[in-house]
């Protein structure tokens, strides 16, 4: 029994130090293991790597696709994050971007003629009363049944995207079309404007005035310390008076209506119509984005920018006859490593020799 | 068409359409009774249709197939089980990230073999004299290998969890692990075998897809069965035969909506493919509102154990 | 007979900040009960923890019949013939209780080797005068029956050695004292007996020997004879002790709550409080007896408005508050420091500055419209830990680091400043050292002279006696008793506990206390 083992100690209070390494040491081992990965199904790891960074990130085009990406991507992870702090597992966030797109395409398509100080806005209002009412009725059982929120919002993204499909299949097919599931194109007035000479719009706006609204009401505001209190202690929090009912109804509300803006700025500000597959899922790694950010909203910014670039950069690398899934395969790593490595937050790693003496790790 | 000639076929393809949920469902079943929750059935099962169907074109043999669709399966509810057993991760949070990487590997592994037929998939074989009782003959006895390895399942797993003592303690496991930790029952090597174990049957259940159901690989091919089947888990209140039940009802839900289409019935071919998702709302709404929330969840479920909590 | 079964030497225990056993040194012999006391935080739960193989020493050797013993898991400990009765019983509710005697063991009591099983254990029971229901579910049993299960399954297997952690923290003292006769029945059967406990009146009842933990270090070992309070307070403390206080008996004031025949159900959908009745006035405090179970946290909850009032009446004042929602409970006054600190009254992950608002911070003085005022927060934080000398190394730290005393003291440096009329408090020394106790208690006899009504209950008899100005008692969801203290027995209470009623009871008794 010479052997030291290894002893997975609890420590009094969070390091702040892993808090940031390990994120960064996650991306790095799951670039590592990807491409373990990879040069075992016989590509060529750096090859690879380089064509995905130079592609998203390494040029201009690259990276203005990359913010593209990460306009919708941050949107809906921060509607993810919002119901996360109360610990309601929104995993709806796909469906809610459907919907919401859904309900912001109505508008256009009603009433064309509108002009862009009512069309716009309206699409913005629309777009998040639906997601947010998409959230709500699954809200409605959690709050008074304790019905569990994660698969019912998972069932009703499967709903949602049907739904979606049989509208433009349907009766909103554009005639003019050729039979594909589109919908007639928007009018100008329902574009968000271009900037930077690309297809970057202005979501953009959305996505930054909303991160800094959510850290201002996560930290400052009574309603988030309410959130606060109610997502670390359910009982604490009806013991201390707070209506948790009202407060799960609002909050699911709220995170599905941020993530129908995502839907409303994609279609609204990249597509231009409605259509069948407007999110290569988004909404669920928005889930992966808010949990690696730990659900803070600037965070989630920088995150999302990041997983964006994963995405174009797999879209290139398809190039090399890599399927895009690779990018899925990624952020499934990164997020495993985060997960791993979150023990370290809260436990110390520690050498235990035979006769007690101990080694730090 | 005759009521027994629109019938009996239904329910033979409602059997079908239910086995690789009844697969998932009762993997997912010995996973939380041993008080862990884990949410990437839908990867796993994906892992399980994709390997398997590799493995079974590769080798012209299904069986070896279905082995591989185990061993993958199983290995990344091993990756769960460390994450959150070992190194007391979120179990919800893992679970979904292994969905996520279980769906987009998947897609990557399989690119390949996208449009390749399965030179020998799992075919109906009719069990001799069983086959010909009028009404249960077609649809329960006229069915391939792996149903029929489904309905003993069931029964040794019924017979395990209530009439053995390995059973009595996986479900003390997920009740109190606290108490089984101070009779000296190592609790988190117990955990780790149901969690692989239920990984395993995952994996078999998209096996059943990708070589028996379908058979073919489409990337995203479980279209959310896997999650049909975490919800089945908890309205069938952690019963094996209530699984099997509900997994069977899902099936007849999904073959009655493609039915539906045939017959020519003016619904949109989309409000049928909704049918399962918003039938598996329903049901859970309404299973858990009638019971108040007080299920017979296992009472540990999703909190990890920690010894020197103090 | 007096052979040394179990000896454990210069055992060290560490923890994260806590050295919890320091170079222990104990004899343990057949046949002999010995009592193992110490306050809170003295490591008696952690050495027999090590005892029974739950955790496994950093230093230090175990010997069993005088062959060393290394431990890896309970298991090991519990084939070595160490059993170990838990505070929290390990059993599995929703299972019978033969299938919790046999949980984890080869034979099963499926089949038919299970009905020899089952009379075997059933002798086993007889043998020790431990009467139990094998096919009762667990959940349905009373405190004390379970715990008989819990020492039939140690005894089951074979223990020479029987651990008992704080048996009688959840028995009525009827209940106690059987438990003490069936130890003596144990101990002459051959059986070692090792009680963990702070009770000193335990200890002068049943021990044979006593060993006395301070802060981690043995600090003496009597004999029977040798076993007065005093010292082993002295020894407990380090200093001598009285634990009396100096106190007025209540002046009467106006009743400012009443209850008036008010049924509730708990959380299995069961009746646990039955026309219950009973009276508070202010500036007195009415402490509440009874076994953990009898309706006690419901009780407080339909007061604090976090439980239904299926029928009756909770007047404050006059005014009918049954069933308003908690916040307007607390608006009117009302403060509640309930049993579970950290899980409900205070927030785990939260600070101390987060938490000391938690009820209050929707008021103007913390908060605006829309957001909160960090500075004001800030400084009632400062001001309210100094006043109440809680120990908080920092005002940003999560609270769960505090030990005990001080999430305690925090709680009610809360609830007192809000300057409540009524204040509920349920077992508020529970798992708190004797100075931490004390100084608790002082808080609520301050609150009492700000006449403040407070409802105080307890299972500690000594805790009523000491603080109580009149004392009820509460058994099976009513009020089987109210007498002023000077008038309350010590048997008396506990008979009330167990449901026996006596001669002088007095039940819904709406008289005002005697001058």
């Amino acid at each position: 029994m010479n052997r030291p083992t290894l002893k997975l100690e609890k420590r009094l209070a969070p390091s702040p130090v892993m808090v940031f390494i390990i994120p960064l040491i996650s991306v790095l081992l799951a670039l590592l293991l990807g491409g373990i990965f990879l040069s075992l199904t016989g590509q060529n790891p750096l090859a690879v790597y380089a064509i995905m960074f130079t592609d998203s990130l390494g040029s201009k085009y690259g990276f203005t696709e990359t913010i593209v990406k990460a306009i919708p991507l941050s949107l809906t992870a921060l509607g993810v994050a919002v119901a996360f702090k109360m610990k309601l597992w929104n995993i709806g966030a796909e469906g809610q971007l459907y919907m919401g797109a859904m309900g912001a395409s109505w508008l256009p398509l009603t009433y064309p003629a509108l002009p862009v100080y009512l069309m716009i806005p309206g699409m913005v209002v629309l777009g998040m009363i639906a997601g947010g009412l998409w959230a709500f009725l699954t809200a409605i059982p959690r709050a008074i049944w304790k019905v569990n929120e994660i698969i019912t919002t998972l069932m009703l993204n499967y709903v949602a995207i049907l739904w979606v499909d049989f509208l433009v299949f349907g009766p909103w097919r554009d005639p003019l079309g050729s039979n594909f599931p589109i919908t007639a194109p928007f009018p100008e007035a329902a574009r968000l404007p271009e900037m930077f000479n690309s297809r970057i719009h202005a979501g953009l706006f959305f996505a930054l005035a909303l991160a800094v609204i959510l850290t201002i009401v996560f930290k400052y505001s009574r309603w988030g310390y309410s959130i606060n209190v109610i997502g670390s202690s359910e009982r604490a929090a009806s013991y201390a008076g707070m209506n948790i009912k009202r407060n799960i109804l609002w909050v699911m509300f709220l995170s599905g209506a941020i993530s129908g803006l995502a839907g409303m700025a994609e279609v609204s500000g990249i597509i231009g119509r409605l259509q069948h597959g407007i999110s290569p899922g988004y909404g669920y790694t928005a889930i992966i984005v808010a949990w690696l950010s730990k659900l803070n909203p600037l965070a989630i910014l920088i995150v999302s920018v990041l997983f964006g670039a994963l995405q174009v950069g797999g879209y290139a690398a398809q190039v090399e006859g890599v399927p895009a899934a690779v990018a899925t395969m990624l952020q499934g790593m990164i997020l495993f490593f985060v997960l791993g490595g979150e023990v370290l937050t809260n436990y110390r790693v520690v050498l235990v020799r035979q006769k007690g003496e101990e080694l730090r790790k | 068409m005759s009521i027994q000639e629109f019938l009996i076929p239904l329910l033979a393809a409602a059997v079908i359409a239910g086995t690789p949920i009844l697969y998932a469902a009762l993997g997912e079943l010995i996973t939380e009774r041993a008080g862990i929750i884990n949410l990437g059935v839908e990867g796993m099962m994906l892992m399980g249709a994709v390997s398997g169907f590799m493995a079974a074109v590769s080798t012209s043999n299904p069986w070896i197939g279905l082995l591989a669709a185990m061993l993958a399966g199983g290995s990344l509810a091993f990756v769960h089980a460390f994450l959150t057993i070992t190194l007391r991760a979120n179990q919800v949070v893992t679970g979904l990230a292994l969905t996520i990487f279980g769906t987009g590997f998947s897609g990557y592994l399989g690119k390949a073999y996208i449009g390749i037929p399965v030179s020998k998939p799992f075919t109906a074989t009719p069990l001799g004299p069983l086959a010909d009782i009028p009404f249960i003959g077609p649809v329960f006895f006229q069915q391939d290998v792996l149903v029929y390895i489904s309905y003993v399942l069931v029964i040794v797993i019924w017979y395990f969890l209530y009439h053995t003592r390995t059973g009595l303690n996986l479900r003390a496991l997920g009740e109190n692990p606290a108490a089984m930790d101070a009779l000296g029952i190592n609790v988190f090597r117990l955990r780790y075998i149901y969690v692989v174990i239920g990984g395993m049957l995952g994996g078999v259940g998209g096996a059943y897809l990708s070589l028996a159901y379908a058979p073919s690989w489409l990337e995203n091919m479980t279209a959310g069965r896997g999650w049909i089947a975490v919800a089945l888990v908890i309205f069938a209140l952690w019963n094996p035969w209530r699984a099997l039940m509900g997994a069977y009802l899902f099936g007849g839900i999904d073959a009655l909506g493609f039915r539906l289409q045939v017959l020519g019935v003016q619904v949109s071919p989309f409000f049928l493919k909704m049918l399962p998702y918003l039938f598996t709302v329903l049901i859970l709404v309404v299973v858990v509102a009638r019971r108040k929330g007080r299920l017979a969840t296992p009472g540990a479920l999703g909190l990890p154990y920690d010894r020197e909590e103090r | 007979m007096n052979q040394v079964i179990v000896q454990l030497q210069g055992i060290v225990k560490k923890f994260p900040g806590v050295l919890a056993n320091d170079h222990v040194d104990l004899d343990i012999y057949a046949g002999e009960i010995h009592a193992i006391l110490g306050e809170n935080g003295s490591g008696k739960s952690t050495l027999m923890s090590v005892l029974a193989g739950l955790y496994k020493p950093d230093e230090g050797k175990i010997l069993v019949n005088g062959v060393e013993k290394k431990f890896r898991s309970p298991r090991d400990a519990i084939d070595s013939g160490i059993g170990m009765v838990h505070q929290h019983f390990k059993l599995v509710e929703p299972f019978t209780v033969a299938e919790n005697i046999t949980l984890g063991e080869k034979q099963t009591i499926f089949g038919l080797s299970g009905k020899k099983l089952k009379a075997s254990i059933n002798e086993l029971g007889k043998k020790y005068g431990l009467e139990i229901n094998l096919n009762a579910k667990v959940w349905q049993l009373s405190v004390g029956e379970k715990q008989r299960v819990e020492i039939v399954r140690m005894l089951y297997r074979g223990s020479q050695v029987l651990i008992l952690d704080e048996p009688t923290a959840v028995l009525t003292p009827q209940e106690a004292a059987e438990l003490f006769r069936n130890l003596h029945r144990m101990a002459s059967a051959g059986c070692a007996v090792v009680l963990i406990t702070h009770k000193l009146n335990e200890v002068k009842a049943v021990a044979d020997r006593v060993t006395v933990l301070r802060q981690g270090k043995l600090v003496g070992v009597l004999q029977k004879d040798q076993i007065n309070p005093k010292e082993m307070v002295r020894l407990m403390v380090g200093r001598p002790v009285t634990m009396q206080y100096d106190r007025e008996l209540a002046v009467a004031g106006e009743v400012l709550l009443e209850l008036d025949k008010v049924n509730a159900f708990n959380d299995m959908g069961l009746p646990c409080l039955r026309d219950l009745s009973l009276t508070v006035r202010e500036g007195e405090i009415l402490g509440l007896a009874g076994v953990s179970g009898n309706g006690q946290r419901e009780l407080a909850e339909v007061i604090a408005g976090l439980r239904r009032v299926e029928s009756g009446k909770i007047l404050l004042n006059d005014r009918n508050i049954s069933n308003l929602s908690p916040c307007e409970i607390i608006d009117l006054g009302v403060a509640y420091v309930p049993e579970d600190r950290l899980g409900m009254g205070l927030v785990p992950e939260l600070n101390a500055m987060e938490n000391l608002i938690l009820k209050s911070y929707r008021q103007p003085e913390f908060s605006g419209r829309w957001f909160l005022k960090p500075q004001a927060i800030k400084q009632n934080a400062e001001a309210l830990i100094s006043q109440y000398q809680v120990n908080v190394t920092s005002l940003t730290q999560p609270v769960k680091v505090l030990s005990g005393g001080n999430l305690q003291k925090l709680l009610l440096a809360r609830e007192i400043s809000s300057s409540p009329k009524l204040m509920v408090v349920i077992y508020p020394a529970r798992g708190l050292d004797i100075g931490a106790t004390e100084a608790v208690h002082k808080l609520l006899l301050k609150l009492k002279i700000r006449k403040t009504a407070i409802l105080l209950i307890s299972e500690d008899l000594d805790e009523l006696f000491r603080l109580a100005d009149r004392i009820g008692v509460v058994y099976s969801g009513q009020l089987t008793g109210d007498f002023p203290v000077e008038q309350a027995d010590l048997e008396e209470v506990g008979l009330l506990m167990t449901g026996a009623h006596s001669a002088r009871e007095r039940v819904n008794d709406n008289e005002p206390a005697h001058t």
